[in-house]
């Protein structure tokens, strides 16, 4: 009986992975080679043409995905590192507060928050409506619908994700290990560059994972700020699946998306000289 | 003041801006939500009201949405809690075969993006004539909260001795009974930590529902829905009072955990 206990008490997490995890996974690659449409149903043809068709004509917003989700990435790390830095070293006993300080905004529905930046940004809202009415900008200036509103979504919404993870990188490293390589007569700034920051490493790596795959992947901040021409590859396989019924080829993109950021991934993993990817998140 | 001093003031101010950035839109919904407005459209301030807070469930749609979300995120909660901290326990505790497997899945179920989640699940019930209502949503609301469930439970309990449930179960201790009188008390933090985090991400969620809602409408769906017509000062309030309660729970919780430690 003890012998069995771990097994039964992995049995149904197991199967829940299996049946909702690893078996649409599954289904979503069967779907992907089908061809057929709503009405007469769905026929196994092993097309990989669903594949070529598919990203001949989305090509552009599976690249403006990844344009946007880097762009969000960098942006966030840039802005989100010396805020990390800050809290870890510096914050003394309040470093709690700070931290949930800058978790307030996951007690509001990400929905939400979106749609308070849309109204924050209106062409003729509260911020720009104002200094419109005071001459301070023409009055043809807008954000919404732009690039800018887009990445500046992703990365208000997903820059915490970023912060934690450098956060408790940075928190982990002694402070008497900076003292040492002052003592050695390195500057504030050697002593940084050469000793936190490779330190820090783990920390970025688990930020920009955790950061760059949902804000690739993310439909909300391009539906709500985006306008008609800033339109992302989440947007076009929601409409794939859920206006056009298109299966097949909603099934193909999603796919291609996930192989993508898998590459991606790997291929990222490897430049930082990490070779074991799965150990590098865990941590 | 020297360099390194004004340096780290500079860093302080910065933190706080970053803080005040971060938290703009919550204090742009908390104040729309008192806004007296007299059209559809909630963009410009026209004076103190309360009568939104009044007429909450004025609107009956967007009632029934915030009960479907609320009953979605109880009972996708209560499964995942179960069943995770079940996982939780196998992947601390024991050995056993398949263990890298678990791991593997674990981490590929918190790294797959909640649209492809989506997709896939839909194709899944496509491909099985599953009917898309509040169960599949329930379903997929587990499947992404479970792993992280699981991880908060494991952190937990790694850090425990094991020789504390030797010890009850050399003093005659059940199985049963040293699970519930001393492991179940001990791993408790990470449960509840667990239970919230799988709250607010069902309660929360667009992507994935949006996929497996079928006809039923949540939240966060009905906002989108109305986005393009106005969304009402209900909403607001509705938000303002989510996080209000959200923030209490937090606070009451992490001044609980410090008393104990």
């Amino acid at each position: 009986m003890r012998r069995l206990t771990p097994y039964l008490l992995a049995l149904p997490s197991w199967m829940w992975l299996a049946i909702f995890l690893v078996v649409p996974m599954a289904a979503m690659a069967s779907v992907s080679l089908q061809t057929g449409n709503a009405i007469d149903g769905y026929a196994m043809t092993f097309s990989f043409s669903n594949y070529t068709d598919a990203l001949g004509r989305y090509s552009p917003q599976l690249l403006r995905s990844l344009l946007y989700g880097g762009l969000a990435t960098a942006a966030m790390l840039v802005i989100g590192y010396p805020v990390a830095y800050w809290i870890a070293f510096k914050a003394g006993p309040r470093k709690s507060v700070y931290l949930f300080l800058l978790l307030l905004p996951f007690f509001v529905s990400f929905v939400l928050r979106t749609i308070s930046w849309n109204f924050l940004l209106s062409d003729n809202g509260i911020l720009f409506g104002t200094l419109k009415a005071w001459g301070l900008l023409p009055a043809d200036f807008h954000v919404l619908a732009t690039t800018f509103a887009v990445v500046g979504g992703l990365t208000y919404n997903f820059l915490p994700f970023m912060i934690l993870p450098i956060y408790v990188a940075l928190e982990r490293v002694d402070p008497r290990v900076v003292e040492a390589a002052q003592d050695l007569y390195a500057t504030r700034m050697g002593a940084f560059r050469r000793v936190v920051l490779p330190l820090s490493l783990p920390g970025v790596f688990a930020g920009v994972l955790m950061t760059f795959v949902p804000a690739t992947a993310d439909p909300i901040n391009a539906q709500i700020l985006g306008g008609t021409s800033n339109t992302m590859i989440g947007n076009i396989i929601q409409t794939e699946y859920l206006t056009n019924l298109n299966y097949p080829a909603a099934s193909a993109l999603s796919f291609t998306l996930m192989a993508v950021l898998l590459v991606g991934i790997f291929v990222y993993a490897r430049a930082l000289g990490t070779d074991n990817v799965l150990e590098a998140a865990a941590r | 003041m020297s360099r390194s001093r004004l340096g780290d003031r500079l860093l302080h101010g910065y933190t706080w801006l970053i803080i005040i950035w971060l938290s703009s839109p919550i204090a742009v919904m908390i104040l729309f939500g008192f806004n007296d407005k007299q059209s559809k459209s909630n963009t410009s301030w026209q004076g103190f009201t309360l009568k939104w807070y009044a007429q909450l469930f004025e609107i009956s749609d967007l009632t029934v949405a915030l009960r479907n979300s609320l009953l979605i995120a109880v009972i996708s909660t209560v499964v995942t809690v179960v069943i995770g901290t079940m996982l939780g326990l196998a992947l601390g505790r024991h050995r056993f075969r398949g263990k890298g497997t678990t791991n593997f899945l674990v981490f590929a179920a918190i790294s797959t993006p909640e649209l492809v989640m989506g997709a896939s699940l839909l194709s899944l019930f496509v491909s099985g004539n599953v009917p898309r209502a509040t169960a599949t949503i329930i379903i997929s609301h587990v499947l992404f909260s479970l792993a992280f469930v699981v991880v908060t439970v494991r952190a937990r309990i790694v850090t425990l001795d094991p020789s504390l449930e030797e010890a009850a179960r050399d003093l005659g201790a059940t199985a049963w009974g040293t699970f519930r009188q001393v492991t179940l008390p001990s791993i408790m933090p990470g449960v509840m930590a667990g239970a919230m985090l799988s709250f607010a991400l069902s309660i929360d969620d667009y992507v994935v529902t949006s996929f497996v809602n079928g006809s039923t409408v949540t939240f966060p769906l009905w906002i989108v829905g109305a986005v393009k017509t106005g969304i009402p000062a209900q909403v607001n309030v509705m938000g303002t009072l989510i996080f209000g309660i959200g923030v209490v729970i937090a606070v009451v919780n992490a001044v609980a955990v410090r008393r104990r430690t």
